[in-house]
């Protein structure tokens, strides 16, 4: 039996209005337009078949590439912005990628490749569009800390199935404060592409302030980003420009100070956070206004999606996880019982779930990811430490921040002498770590618990 | 020294760190365009709760997101008293 596949993403732009339009800060594109243009040239059909890498600089031009690829390419991969460039060898062997997408100047790393298109926002009529072939498989890349990023592989089946469609009754003006070739960034550009509505992007190296204004004038009525990206829009004097129906936070843990400031500046929105991971897909979404979630979703399947918790780690099963990682470096993806580990661990306070932090005890500094034990080895190489612990402290302004407690060989006579010493391990952090890694504070304390299995206790 | 040099003088200590340049300060001044970015601000209130003792931004559960540097002073002027 053939199994029904659903229609590639261009298909639902078929009908878009002609006032739905995809903008970035120099360039706006007609969605209908995309039905009788082509925004990579006379060059479409070079790519069908191919396994391609979506490595422009822009937003805009990956959300149409995206949009004119899927189902031409047998598959796609989608390079975020902020990958270092020394990783492209792997990531292109590993996902066997033939051509490219770039939207500058044409790069060494693509010398090999059979083709190399370039994308614009500058549509013209498209001569005859390559028939739908393939279910392209997606592949998206994790935001890890070190090495080359894992390629995760999904469909467009298991993008969208948390894209619920509620009628609404003005048209939808979708903004993103997340870059869309990320997974959080994604569910947005499917949902504005499947729903019908605008998009706002933001443009490379566009001041926050600047799209604020930008997504007012567009009149945002749906806008999403990680509670450090709102956190910084309610800083901005900009944030005056907006007044969003909609306030969606996800990809980090949206706590309650943030949950209430934004509850504060726009009263009358509907405010959810949800819950999702590359591998993972999409957990559930809240829209009580409350930190954590409701610890019933524990129990039962919901929108095909069970949940479990185990040694403290949360479990997903859900039509939305991906199915395997690209390539050979990948771990297993799925275990045995079909979950997807998140590494993100909970906490059940009476009836409700809380987000304590990462299995590991990777510290989120603004959506930065730091591991304690890198930090920890840096501050241990001062010839006066006997060990170290790094651990976050709570900020309203990044989620967290480093904290450090050191054990001394020898307890200093003076505090003159502490604090001296004190300098010299902050010395030591900045001559070797990015600012966001260095220790804000450090305390000496007389002794670090270590537990049972001999490792220092991160937790509790 | 006041809590407003304090603030001052912590401001020009983490911008030192972090290599940026403190634009000329004064109370309308958005926060995000003294120089100093969101990390930068969060080390900045990490170091003046161990000058000033407080921490107005994380004391209640109700937190007021400074737009201007004088938001920010009158929040560590506010809980002080």
């Amino acid at each position: 039996m053939v199994r029904a596949e659903p229609p590639s993403l261009r298909h639902h732009i078929n009908n878009a209005p002609a006032d739905r339009f995809f903008f970035d800060r120099a360039a706006r594109v007609g969605v209908a337009a995309l039905v009788a243009g082509t925004s990579l040239g006379d060059r479409l059909a070079e790519l069908s078949g191919r396994s391609v890498l979506i490595a422009t600089t822009s937003q805009l031009t990956s959300a149409l590439a995206i949009l004119e690829l899927d189902g031409v390419a047998r598959r796609l991969t989608i390079l975020p912005p902020d990958v270092d460039r020394g990783h492209l060898p792997a990531l292109i062997a590993d996902a066997e990628i033939d051509a490219v997408v770039i939207d500058g100047e044409q790069s060494a790393e693509f010398a090999n490749l059979a083709a190399v298109v370039a994308c614009t926002p500058n549509l013209v009529p498209v001569a005859q569009r390559p028939p739908d072939r393939f279910p392209t498989e997606w592949i998206l890349l994790t935001s890890g800390t070190t090495g080359v990023p894992k390629m995760v592989v999904h469909s467009l089946a298991g993008l969208s199935t948390a894209i619920a469609f509620q009628a609404e009754t003005e048209p939808v003006v979708w903004g993103t404060f997340y870059d869309i070739r990320r997974y959080g960034g994604l569910q947005i550009l499917l949902r504005a592409v499947m729903g019908g509505a605008s998009l706002v992007l933001s443009s490379a190296g566009e001041p926050a302030a600047d799209h604020l204004v930008r997504l007012g004038r567009h009149g945002v009525t749906h806008l999403s980003g990680t509670p450090s990206h709102w956190r910084r829009a309610l800083m901005s004097p900009s944030i005056s420009q907006i007044s969003p129906r909609y306030v969606r936070l996800s990809g980090e843990i949206a706590d309650q100070p943030i949950l209430d400031a934004l509850r504060a500046a726009f009263p009358r929105a509907s405010i959810g956070h949800a819950y999702a991971s590359t591998e993972a897909g999409v957990g559930f979404a809240v829209n009580d206004g409350l930190a954590g979630f409701p610890a019933a979703y524990l129990d039962g399947v919901s929108n095909g999606v069970q949940m479990k918790v185990v040694n403290g780690s949360l479990r997903i099963r859900s039509p939305g996880n991906a199915s395997r990682y690209a390539g050979s470096r990948g771990a297993t993806l799925i275990d045995g019982d079909g979950f997807v580990d998140t590494g993100d661990m909970v906490e059940r306070r009476g009836d409700r779930c809380f987000f304590v932090g990462r299995k590991g005890g990777i510290i989120n500094i603004g959506g930065l990811k730091v591991h304690p034990e890198e930090v920890e080895a840096v501050i241990n190489r001062h010839p006066q430490v006997h060990m170290s612990l790094v651990r976050p402290k709570r900020s309203p302004f990044t989620g967290a921040i480093v904290i450090a407690d050191v054990v001394l060989k020898s307890p200093c006579k003076r505090a003159e002498d502490e604090s001296g010493v004190k300098d010299d391990i902050l010395k030591l952090c900045r001559g070797a770590l990015p600012r966001h890694k260095v220790p804000v504070a450090i305390s000496f304390v007389p002794v670090l618990a270590v537990a049972a299995t001999g490792k220092l206790a991160r937790r509790g | 020294m006041s809590i407003k040099l304090t603030i001052m003088d912590q401001m020009a200590q983490v911008a030192r760190e972090h290599g940026k340049t403190l634009a000329p300060l004064n109370d309308d001044l958005a926060l995000l365009d003294s120089g100093l970015d969101s990390l930068g601000i969060a080390v900045l209130v990490a170091r003046l709760e161990d000058r000033l003792g407080v921490d107005p931004f994380t004391a209640s559960e109700e937190v007021q997101f400074p737009v201007t540097v004088g938001d920010f002073v009158k929040a560590y002027e506010n809980g002080a008293r």
